[in-house]
C-alpha cells in the first residue's frame, strides 16, 4: 500500500495544471469562471486543443491517438480540467463511443470513426431512452429490420442530450422482438444523423437550456456494416458502455469548483451586515462538503487504482458507488451556490438585461448558478438513476 | 497511489483473522467480559506471541519495524470481533508517545517489556473541564529536587485500572489552554498519591477516573513542549480507531445482510423488499466512503506537512465518525426488536462506535475546525 501520489502523480497534476493555463482560450475560461457551460463551439475549440497534445483520448490507447495514462493519471486530468474550469471532453464521443469501439469494433470502423471523434469532427449523441424505457432499458422498442445489406429504423428515442448538434448517434435497436429474454433480441447501431427519416425536435429543460432532444426514426436506412458486434448482442455493448460511463460520473472537479466558486461569492455578499464567508453555518456547510469530496476522491482513486491494477476488464460495481456519492455531490456543490447567491438567483439575466446595467460579474454568477443547479438535477437520473445504482449494488455486490 | 496491501501485510491480516477466528467468537468474547479486568490475558499473551504487542516498534526494542498501515490492518480486524485487550491504550497511544518523545533509556526499558506482553501503559490526559480541548490541562507537575511531583485529576483513562505505568499530561508552566507549558511524564500506576476509581464504559471496556496527589512522574520527551506529542498521540490514535470502526461497519453490514436473507415477514426475506435493499446499499455505501477516510487518516499519520496533517485528520474523523454512526443506527432498525437486546450483538456494536466516535474529538468538534479554517 502507498496511499500517496507518487512523485510522477503529482508531477502531471502540475504538468496539465500548466498546459491548461496557458492554452484554454481566455474567452471560454472567463464565461464558465461566471458559472456559464460552454458552447458547442468552445466545447469544439478545446477538445480539438487536447487533441493536438494527443490528451483528448483519456483511456484510449497510444495507437488511436490516446495520451496512454494510467487510470489514475486520467482521473488527475478530469479533476483539474473540471476545476480549471474548461469544458469537458464529449463524452459520447471519449468515454462512451471510443472505448465501445475499441472493445468491440471492426478495424474499418476504428479507422473510419475514432479520429474523428477524438478531434469532435463528429458530434455524437446516444439513443438509449425511449418514452416507456428509461430505467428499464431492456425494454426499448425502436425496431430494426434487416433488409438486404442495410436495417430499416423505426421507433423514437427521448432525452437525447445535443442530438441537434449531433452528426452521429450510437443506437439501442431491437432487432429480434421474439426473443427467449428481451436482452438478447438488442443490436447497437450507428447512425448517420443525416440519414433521410431522422428528426429531432427540441426539449427545453428546466433551467431553460436545449440539451434534451425527442428523435424520430421513419424508415431510417443504416448500412449492416455500421452494426457493433454482433446481431442481438447489443445489450452486452450497452452494459459495457454504462460501466464506463459510471467511472467518469462523480465529476469531483466541477464539484470542487462549484464550492471554490461559492467561497469566492460568500466573501462578496453580507449577511447581517458582514459577509457571508463569516457566517457559521455556511461555514459549517462547505466544512461538511469538503468531508464529502474528500471521501469521494479517495474511494474514486481506489476504483481507478484497483481498475489499472486489473489491467481493464469489467468495470467495478463500487462505480455505483461513486455515481450516487458524486452525483448527490454535484447537486450539493450547485445548490450552495445558489444559496450564497441569494435573492439575486432569481432574476434570468438574458443579454438585454445585462446589456441595461454595467457588466457585474457577481449578479451574472449569481444568475448563471442557478442555471448549473437547474441542469444538474438531471445527474442522479442520468446514466441510471441513482436509484439504479443502488439496484446494482444490492445485486453486485450484496448478492440479493 | 496503490491500495493493496503487501504480501508481508496480507500475512500480517490472515494471521491475526485465524487467531481471532479460533478465540473471539461473540460467546468467547462474553467469557473474557466477565473477568473483573474485563478482558483476557490470555489473548494480550497471545497478541504477544504473534509480534502484535511489538508490532509498530523498531527491531532493537524487540518490535517489527511495522507503520500506521499496519496498525490500521489489525485495528479493523479487531474492529470486526470487538476485542477488549488495551492494544489501543497500550500500543497504539502508549507506543507512539514512547516511539516519538522517549529517551532512549526509556526506550529500551519500556518498549521491549511492552511487545514481551508484561507490561501495560494508560494514556491519562482528558480531563473533566476539558470536553475535547488538548490544551485544557490543569493538573500540575512541580519541580522537587531531581524529580517532579503531579497533583490533578484525569478523567475516562481507558484501561486505566489495568495499567502498569500511565503517561500523564500536567502543567508544568503557563495557565489553562495555553499550548506551551504541557509536559509528558511517566507515572507508576502504583505509586504512591496515585489513586484510581475504574468503571465501565458503554463499549464494556473499562476506563478510569485517576486522581494524582504529590504523585512522582518521569518526564516524558521536553519539558513545557507536550502538546506537540499529544497531538501525535491523538493522530495515532484517531487512524487506529478509523480502522476500528471500518471493521466494525464491515461486520455489522454482515450481519444485517445476512438477517435480511433469513429473517421472512409477509412470506417473503425482508432482503426481497427494495425499501430494504437500498437501506444495505446506502450502509454499504457508507462503509467505503469511511473506508476511504479511514485509510486518508492512515496515510496522514506520517505527513510532515502540520497544517495539511491536521486538515486531513479532522475530514477523517467526521467521515469515519459518521458513517459509523449511520451504519450503527441503520442496523440496529434493519435488525427490528431484536437488534435491541443486550443478547444480539449489533447493539454492542452500536455502543463502540458511538464511544469511538467521542475519542479524541467528536465530528461536530472537528467540523467547527474545518469551518474555522474556510476563508
Amino acid at each position: 500500500m502507498d496511499l500517496r501520489f507518487t512523485p510522477e502523480e503529482i508531477a502531471f497534476r502540475q504538468e496539465v495544471r500548466a498546459f491548461i493555463r496557458d492554452n484554454l482560450p481566455a474567452d471560454i475560461h472567463a464565461k464558465m469562471k461566471l458559472g456559464h457551460g460552454p458552447s458547442k463551439e468552445d466545447t469544439v475549440r478545446w477538445q480539438r486543443i487536447l487533441n493536438a497534445k494527443a490528451w483528448a483520448g483519456l483511456s484510449w490507447p497510444k495507437q488511436w491517438g490516446g495520451p496512454g495514462w494510467t487510470a489514475i493519471q486520467k482521473m488527475i486530468f478530469l479533476e483539474e480540467n473540471q476545476m480549471a474550469p474548461a469544458p469537458e471532453l464529449s463524452s459520447f464521443n471519449i468515454t462512451m463511443i471510443g472505448p465501445v469501439l475499441l472493445q468491440f469494433g471492426t478495424e474499418e470502423q476504428k479507422q473510419r470513426f475514432l479520429p474523428r471523434a477524438a478531434n469532435l469532427d463528429d458530434w455524437w449523441c446516444q439513443g438509449f431512452s425511449e418514452p416507456g424505457a428509461g430505467s428499464d432499458l431492456a425494454s426499448l422498442k425502436t425496431a430494426a429490420k434487416l433488409d438486404g445489406d442495410h436495417y430499416v429504423v423505426n421507433g423514437q428515442k427521448i432525452w437525447t442530450s445535443t442530438a441537434h448538434h449531433a452528426d452521429w448517434c450510437f443506437l439501442l435497436v431491437r432487432t429480434n422482438p421474439n426473443a427467449r429474454k428481451r436482452q438478447e433480441g438488442i443490436s447497437f447501431l450507428l447512425v448517420d444523423m443525416k440519414t433521410p427519416g431522422i428528426t429531432v425536435r427540441p426539449i427545453i429543460s428546466i433551467d431553460g437550456s436545449h440539451h434534451l432532444n425527442e428523435v424520430f426514426f421513419d424508415d431510417v436506412k443504416v448500412p449492416v456494416s455500421l452494426r457493433v458486434h454482433e446481431e442481438n448482442k447489443g445489450w452486452d455493448v450497452a452494459k459495457f458502455l454504462l460501466g464506463n460511463e459510471r467511472t467518469g460520473i462523480a465529476r469531483l472537479g466541477k464539484s470542487r469548483e462549484r464550492v471554490d466558486a461559492s467561497i469566492d461569492m460568500a466573501r462578496k455578499v453580507n449577511m447581517n451586515g458582514q459577509p457571508l464567508i463569516a457566517d457559521p453555518a455556511f461555514r459549517q456547510r462547505v466544512a461538511q462538503l469538503q468531508v464529502d469530496m474528500k471521501a469521494l476522491e479517495i474511494t474514486q482513486y481506489r476504483v481507478v487504482s484497483a481498475y489499472d491494477k486489473a489491467g481493464g476488464g469489467r468495470p467495478d460495481p463500487l462505480s455505483s458507488v461513486l455515481k450516487v456519492k458524486g452525483t448527490e455531490l454535484l447537486q450539493a456543490t450547485t445548490e450552495l451556490a445558489v444559496d450564497v447567491a441569494g435573492p439575486m438567483a432569481t432574476p434570468i439575466w438574458a443579454a438585454e438585461l445585462a446589456a441595461m446595467n454595467e457588466p457585474d460579474d457577481m449578479l451574472e454568477a449569481s444568475s448563471a448558478s442557478v442555471g448549473s443547479y437547474l441542469f444538474l438535477r438531471a445527474a442522479s437520473i442520468y446514466g441510471g438513476t441513482n436509484e439504479i445504482q443502488k439496484n446494482i449494488l444490492t445485486k453486485a455486490v450484496l448478492g440479493l | 497511489m496503490d491500495f493493496e496491501p503487501s504480501d508481508e501485510q496480507r500475512l500480517l491480516l490472515e494471521s491475526v483473522s485465524r487467531l481471532l477466528a479460533d478465540n473471539y467468537s461473540f460467546a468467547q468474547r462474553k467469557t473474557y467480559l466477565a473477568r473483573p479486568e474485563g478482558f483476557s490475558s490470555e489473548m494480550w499473551g497471545k497478541f504477544a506471541e504473534l509480534g502484535l504487542l511489538g508490532l509498530p516498534f523498531a527491531e532493537q526494542y524487540g518490535g517489527f519495524g511495522g507503520g500506521a498501515q499496519e496498525i490500521m490492518l489489525v485495528m479493523q480486524a479487531f474492529g470486526r470481533v470487538l476485542v477488549l485487550e488495551p492494544f489501543l491504550s497500550t500500543i497504539v497511544l502508549c507506543g507512539t508517545a514512547i516511539k516519538v518523545a522517549g529517551s532512549e533509556a526509556q526506550k529500551i526499558t519500556l518498549l521491549p517489556a511492552i511487545a514481551e506482553g508484561g507490561r501495560k501503559l494508560a494514556f491519562a490526559h482528558s480531563e473533566r473541564q476539558a470536553r475535547y480541548d488538548l490544551t485544557d490541562v490543569v493538573t500540575t507537575a512541580k519541580q522537587n529536587g531531581s524529580g517532579w511531583l503531579l497533583d490533578g485529576s484525569k478523567t475516562v483513562v481507558s484501561h486505566g485500572e489495568t495499567a502498569d505505568q500511565l503517561i500523564v499530561s500536567a502543567r508544568t508552566a503557563g495557565e489553562r489552554y495555553d499550548e506551551d507549558g504541557i509536559t509528558l511524564f511517566l507515572v507508576d500506576a502504583a505509586a504512591p498519591g496515585v489513586a484510581r476509581r475504574g468503571y465501565a464504559t458503554r463499549d464494556e471496556t473499562r476506563a478510569a477516573d485517576i486522581s494524582l496527589s504529590n504523585a512522582h512522574g518521569e518526564v516524558l520527551g521536553e519539558v513545557g513542549k507536550g502538546l506537540a506529542i499529544i497531538e501525535k498521540i491523538v493522530e495515532a490514535g484517531i487512524a487506529a480507531t478509523a480502522a476500528e470502526t471500518i471493521g466494525a461497519m464491515e461486520a455489522m453490514n454482515e450481519m444485517t445482510l445476512e438477517y435480511s436473507k433469513t429473517r421472512v415477514q409477509f412470506g417473503q426475506p425482508i432482503g426481497s423488499y427494495q425499501v430494504v435493499q437500498h437501506r444495505l446499499s446506502d450502509m454499504f455505501m457508507a462503509q467505503e466512503q469511511g473506508r476511504s477516510m479511514a485509510m486518508l487518516a492512515t496515510m496522514s499519520v506520517d505527513n510532515p506537512d502540520d497544517a495539511e496533517r491536521r486538515h486531513d485528520f479532522a475530514l477523517a474523523k467526521v467521515g469515519v465518525g459518521q458513517a459509523g454512526r449511520y451504519v450503527s443506527q441503520s442496523a440496529v432498525q434493519m435488525h427490528g426488536g431484536i437488534g435491541m437486546t443486550e443478547e444480539y450483538a449489533v447493539g454492542h456494536y452500536f455502543r463502540r462506535c458511538m464511544v469511538i466516535e467521542r475519542l479524541f474529538g467528536d465530528p461536530a468538534y472537528y467540523l467547527q475546525r474545518l469551518a474555522n479554517e474556510i476563508g
